[in-house]
C-alpha cells in the first residue's frame, strides 16, 4: 500500500512527487506512455513567465508569481537550465499600449516589482529584430526559459534518488474506492494508495470521472504547433518576444532556447474535447504560426527549420487551475495546466506535497537529499576538463552525436541514472542528441546502437518513443 | 602534435587529396576521421557505378574506396579513426579527440577540410503529420541496411528523387520491400538519368513528378502518408490527395555541406553552394587552408570528387613546400599573396546558373587547362553555356540536355585568357523548356 499514488509523470506529477519525497511518505507515480515527460511537457514554450499576465487573485497568479521567484534556485539543485532572460510585449496600437499599462498594474498587484514600459527607441537597441511597428513594450526581467522534459526528468530522477517509484507504460483503466485507500488498476496490474494525486494533463478529467460521476470541470485539448530553428539563427532575438495577449492565449511568440535554438509557436486551436491525441502539426495551422510570428519578428529564417511539433494545452472549463482535494476524499486534482503550468510547477509541487502530508501527518524524511548528482556535459567543459575527463573515462572521448557534440559518455549516464533513457526520443531528451540540425540522421544508428547493448536487447526491440514504435522492422534478407 | 597537412575527413575527398599531397612530396600527413573505418559513405554505397571516370570501370562504393585506403596503407600516411574535431583556427592549430589519444591540439601548415556533407531533414520541409517511427533519411535508412544489416521497413515511400533515394528504392525492392511511389516536388528529378533508369523504371517504381508528401499519419510507426499534387509555384493542390498505406517514409530531398567547423573558423561561405569560398587551387578564404569534395558543393560522381581533391592535395602540397624553401617569407607577405590568388579572376553566375566552383581563379596559378563546375537552375534541351572574359565570349559548350540533377564539367585552357581579365561569367543561352 502507497501512501500516495500520482497519475501522470509530467511536470506536474514528478514536482509533487519529489516535493513529497521531503517528507516521510511512500509514493509511486503511474505513467502511461514510455518515459516521463511525454505529454504537455514535452511541447510547449519552455518559458517561465515572470508572472504578469495571470490575473491578481486567480491560482495561475499566485502559483505563477511563487513559481518564478524559485525556478532559478530548483533549477540549481536539479541541475536543470535556466536562464533568465526577460521577456518583452510588444505593443502595435493604442489600444495594445493601455494593455500594457493593465498588465503592469496587475503584475505589481502579484509583487512583480521590476516591470517596464520601454519606448519604440528601447526596444530596437534591446532588439532589432522585432517589427517596426512595434511602438512600445512592456519588459519584465524576471522571465525566463528552461527545458520543461529535462525538468520532469530531474523531478523524478531525484524523486527515485529519495525512494519514489515510477511504472511507466501505466494507462490507469479503473479507480476503484474502498473506505480508506484506493485500488488503480491498468486492466493488469493492482496498485493500491491512499491517497490519489490526479496530475493526468489532458486526461485530468477522465481520471476524475472513474471516481466521480458529476466532475466539476472538464479538459478541452487546445493545440498549438511550432517552429524550432537551427543554432545559426542564435540570436536573432535574444529575449522572450510576446505579441499582446488575447482570450486565445498569450499568442504567437518568438524566443530563444536554453541550447541556442529560436522556438516560434504556438498558435492556438481548440480540438474536440476527444481528441486528446491530436498532435499532428498542419499545414494551413503552421503557416499561420509563420505569419503571426513574421507580423512581430522581422527576417526570421525560416529556411533553417529543423523540425516542427505541436503540443496540447489542458484547457480546463473552469478558466484557472484547479488544485485541491476534491469532493471525493483523498482524491486530489492538480487540473487545467495549462500556461503558466510550467512555470507555476515547482510552487505547485511544495503547496501539494504541504498539503497531503499535513493530511498524512507525515514528518519530514530525515535523509533527504535535495540534489540530483552532477550530470557530465561535455561540450561545456573547458579543453583541460575535457582532457581529464577522457583521461578518466575515455567513453567521453568518443562523439556520438556531431551537431549536438555529445559523448557516448553522456548517453551511458542517461541510460543508467534513475528514471533513466531507454528509448531514442528518451535519450534525445536527456542528452540531446538528434536534437540538432541533422535530426538523428547520423547518430540514430549508433545511439540505437548503444542503447540494445546496454539494455541487452536486439536492435529491433529499441524503440523511439512509445512501446510500438520500433525502428527497425527485421534483419535483411529476413523479407 | 605537428603534421605538415592535416585532412579533416577520410572519406573519397580526404583520402585523394592526401594521396597526392604524398605524391608531390609531403610525408607528414594526418588524416582525422570521425567514423570507425575510412572510405566515408562510400562503404554504404555498395552498388556499382564508381570509377567509370577515373578507374575506366565499374565499381562498387567500398571498392573504390579501397583502391585509396590501400594506397593510405602502403605509403604509410598517418590516420586517427574515431576521433572528431572540435574546433579549427585561423593559425591552423586543431583541437580534437578520441577514446585512445584523449583530448589533442594538433598544429598543421596546412589543412585540408574534407567533411563531405549531410542530409536535409524532414524539419527543413516542415512536412505535418504526426511524429512515428518509420521516418528515415535515405542515406541514414542505407546505413541500417548495408551497414548494421537491418531493414527499415517493408511498405515504403520515398520523397526525393536524390540519388540516395533511387539508390534506396531499388536497394529496398531486391530486399523484398514494396515501394510504392517517389514522390518529387520539382517537375523533373533530382538525380542521374541512369538511376532513374535503372532504379526505378526497371522495378516498375512509379516516379510521381510535381508531387509531394502533404501528411504523416501513424501514432507510434508510420501507418501511411498523404501525397498530393503541387502546383507551378509547388503549393499542394487540394483535392488530389492521395493516402499510401505503408510503415516507412524515406526522405532524400537534398545534400548540405557540412561547414560547422569552416564556419567557425571564419572561412567565407558561398550562400549558392553552402561550402566555402574556393579559387582554383582549392584554398578558401584563409590561408593554408583548402577545402574539396562536398564540403565545397554538392557532388554526384565520386570521381569528380576524386578530381577536385586532386587538386586540393597538390595545391596544400605546394604551400608546405613553399613555406619549407621560404622560411623567411614574413606572415602578412604570405597573406599578402593569398589574397591576391583569391581576388585575382572572379567568377560570376548570370542566366541559368545556380553556382560555379572555384569562385575565382589565378591566371598565374593555372595548368594548361582548368575545370570549371557548375550546376543549372532549371532544365535545358539544346541550349549553350557560354564562357565570357570581360563581357566577351571565349567559349560555348553545345549541351543537348541540361538538369540541375547532374553537374557540369566545363573545361577550359589558360590560352583562351589574357592576363589582364578581371572576370569570368558563365551563363545558359537558350529559352527555358
Amino acid at each position: 500500500m502507497y501512501d500516495v499514488v500520482v497519475i501522470g509523470a509530467g511536470v506536474i506529477g514528478t514536482a509533487v512527487a519529489r516535493e513529497l519525497m521531503k517528507f516521510d511518505i511512500k509514493v509511486m507515480v503511474l505513467e502511461r506512455e514510455n518515459d516521463v515527460a511525454c505529454g504537455t511537457t514535452k511541447a510547449n514554450s519552455a518559458i517561465v513567465h515572470a508572472g504578469y499576465d495571470a490575473p491578481y487573485g486567480t491560482l495561475k497568479g499566485k502559483f505563477n508569481a511563487w513559481g518564478n521567484r524559485i525556478f532559478g534556485e530548483v533549477c540549481e539543485t536539479l541541475n536543470v537550465p535556466f536562464k533568465r532572460i526577460g521577456s518583452l510585449v510588444c505593443a502595435f496600437s493604442e489600444e495594445d499600449l493601455a494593455t500594457l499599462e493593465a498588465l503592469k498594474h496587475n503584475g505589481e498587484l502579484l509583487g512583480i516589482s521590476n516591470l517596464e514600459i520601454v519606448d519604440q527607441l528601447s526596444l530596437r537597441a534591446m532588439e532589432p529584430n522585432v517589427s517596426d511597428d512595434a511602438v512600445a513594450a512592456l519588459y519584465a526581467p524576471t522571465a525566463g526559459i528552461t527545458e520543461p522534459w529535462e525538468l520532469a526528468i530531474a523531478y523524478m530522477e531525484n524523486a527515485m534518488d529519495n525512494g519514489a517509484e515510477l511504472k511507466l507504460n501505466f494507462e490507469v483503466k479503473t479507480i476503484e474506492k474502498k473506505c480508506d485507500h484506493y485500488i488503480i488498476s491498468d486492466g493488469n496490474t493492482l496498485v493500491e494508495a491512499k491517497y490519489v494525486v490526479n496530475a493526468a494533463g489532458v486526461y485530468a478529467d477522465q481520471i476524475y470521472h472513474m471516481v466521480c460521476d458529476v466532475p466539476e470541470f472538464t479538459i478541452t485539448p487546445r493545440r498549438g504547433q511550432y517552429f524550432l530553428l537551427d543554432k545559426s539563427a542564435k540570436d536573432h532575438v535574444r529575449r522572450i518576444i510576446f505579441p499582446c495577449p488575447s482570450n486565445k492565449g498569450k499568442g504567437t511568440l518568438v524566443l530563444p532556447t536554453v541550447n541556442g535554438n529560436i522556438l516560434i509557436g504556438p498558435d492556438s486551436e481548440d480540438l474536440e474535447i476527444s481528441q486528446k491525441e491530436a498532435t499532428e502539426t498542419t499545414l494551413e495551422r503552421l503557416n499561420l504560426v509563420k505569419q503571426l510570428a513574421n507580423h512581430l519578428i522581422k527576417d526570421i529564417p525560416f529556411s533553417e527549420n529543423i523540425t516542427t511539433f505541436s503540443g496540447l494545452r489542458a484547457e480546463p472549463s473552469t478558466d484557472d487551475f484547479i488544485i485541491g482535494f476534491s469532493q471525493v476524499d483523498g482524491f486530489y486534482n492538480i487540473a487545467g495546466m495549462k500556461s503558466p503550468g510550467l512555470s507555476s510547477a515547482p510552487a505547485i509541487g511544495i503547496y501539494v506535497a504541504d498539503e497531503i502530508s499535513g493530511v498524512l501527518n507525515a514528518a519530514r524524511r530525515t535523509r533527504f537529499e535535495p540534489k540530483r548528482s552532477i550530470r557530465i556535459q561535455f561540450e561545456h567543459l573547458n579543453d583541460l576538463q575535457k582532457k581529464a575527463l577522457i583521461e578518466r573515462n575515455p567513453a567521453y572521448g568518443r562523439v556520438i552525436c556531431r551537431c549536438e557534440m555529445i559523448t557516448e559518455g553522456e548517453i551511458l549516464d542517461a541510460i543508467h541514472r534513475n528514471c533513466g533513457g531507454t528509448t531514442l526520443n528518451g535519450i534525445k531528451r536527456r542528452v540531446r542528441p538528434g536534437a540538432g540540425r541533422c535530426q538523428g540522421g547520423f547518430c540514430g544508428p549508433r545511439v540505437v546502437e548503444i542503447l540494445a547493448r546496454e539494455l541487452g536487447c536486439a536492435m529491433e526491440s529499441v524503440c523511439q518513443e512509445g512501446q510500438s514504435s520500433y525502428i527497425l522492422v527485421g534483419k535483411t534478407k529476413s523479407l | 602534435m605537428n603534421y605538415d597537412i592535416v585532412i579533416i575527413g577520410g572519406g573519397p575527398a580526404g583520402l585523394a587529396s592526401a594521396i597526392e599531397a604524398h605524391k608531390k612530396g609531403v610525408e607528414n600527413i594526418l588524416i582525422i576521421e570521425r567514423d570507425r573505418e575510412l572510405g566515408g559513405i562510400l562503404q554504404q554505397c555498395i552498388h556499382n557505378g564508381f570509377g567509370l571516370h577515373i578507374f575506366r570501370e565499374e565499381l562498387t562504393g567500398p571498392e573504390y574506396a579501397e583502391r585509396f585506403i590501400e594506397v593510405v596503407e602502403t605509403t604509410g600516411i598517418e590516420y586517427k579513426l574515431n576521433t572528431m574535431v572540435l574546433e579549427i583556427d585561423t593559425d591552423k592549430r586543431i583541437k580534437a579527440m578520441n577514446e585512445t589519444d584523449g583530448f589533442m591540439i594538433i598544429h598543421a601548415k596546412a589543412i585540408i577540410l574534407a567533411m563531405g556533407c549531410r542530409e536535409r531533414t524532414r524539419g527543413a520541409l516542415a512536412i505535418p503529420g504526426t511524429r512515428p517511427a518509420g521516418i528515415f533519411s535515405a542515406g541514414t535508412a542505407q546505413r541500417y541496411l548495408n551497414i548494421e544489416g537491418y531493414m527499415v521497413g517493408k511498405r515504403v515511400v520515398i520523397l526525393g528523387s536524390g540519388d540516395i533515394g533511387l539508390i534506396m528504392a531499388r536497394r529496398l525492392t531486391l530486399e523484398g520491400a514494396q515501394v510504392l511511389a517517389v514522390a518529387e516536388v520539382m517537375p523533373y528529378s533530382g538525380g542521374l538519368t541512369r538511376n532513374i533508369v535503372q532504379c526505378l523504371n526497371d522495378f516498375d517504381i512509379p516516379l510521381l513528378l510535381s508531387h509531394t508528401v502533404t501528411a504523416i499519419k501513424g501514432r507510434d510507426r508510420v501507418s501511411s502518408v498523404v501525397i498530393s499534387k503541387v502546383d507551378a509555384h509547388m503549393k499542394p493542390v487540394v483535392g488530389t490527395e492521395v493516402e499510401y498505406s505503408c510503415d516507412a517514409l524515406l526522405l532524400s530531398v537534398g545534400l548540405i555541406p557540412e561547414n560547422e567547423l569552416s564556419r567557425q573558423a571564419r572561412i567565407e561561405i558561398d550562400p549558392r553552394t553552402r561550402g566555402p569560398i574556393v579559387n582554383d587551387a582549392m584554398e578558401t578564404t584563409i590561408q593554408g587552408i583548402f577545402a574539396c569534395g562536398n564540403v565545397v558543393h554538392v557532388h554526384d560522381l565520386v570521381d569528380f570528387v576524386t578530381a577536385e581533391s586532386i587538386r586540393a592535395g597538390t595545391s596544400a602540397a605546394k604551400c608546405v613546400i613553399e613555406s619549407h624553401k621560404n622560411i623567411s617569407a614574413t606572415h602578412e607577405k604570405v597573406i599578402e599573396s593569398h589574397k591576391k590568388k583569391m581576388n585575382s579572376i572572379h567568377i560570376c553566375s548570370k542566366a541559368g546558373i545556380a553556382y560555379v566552383v572555384p569562385q575565382s581563379i589565378c591566371h598565374e596559378n593555372l595548368e594548361d587547362q582548368f575545370s570549371l563546375f557548375l550546376r543549372v537552375k532549371a532544365v535545358y534541351h539544346n541550349a549553350q553555356i557560354v564562357v565570357k572574359a570581360d563581357g566577351v565570349t571565349i567559349k560555348a559548350f553545345k549541351k543537348n540536355h541540361l538538369t540541375p540533377g547532374e553537374m557540369e564539367n566545363l573545361i577550359l585552357e589558360k590560352s583562351l585568357l589574357n592576363e589582364t581579365i578581371k572576370s569570368l561569367t558563365v551563363e545558359v543561352i537558350q529559352a527555358e523548356v
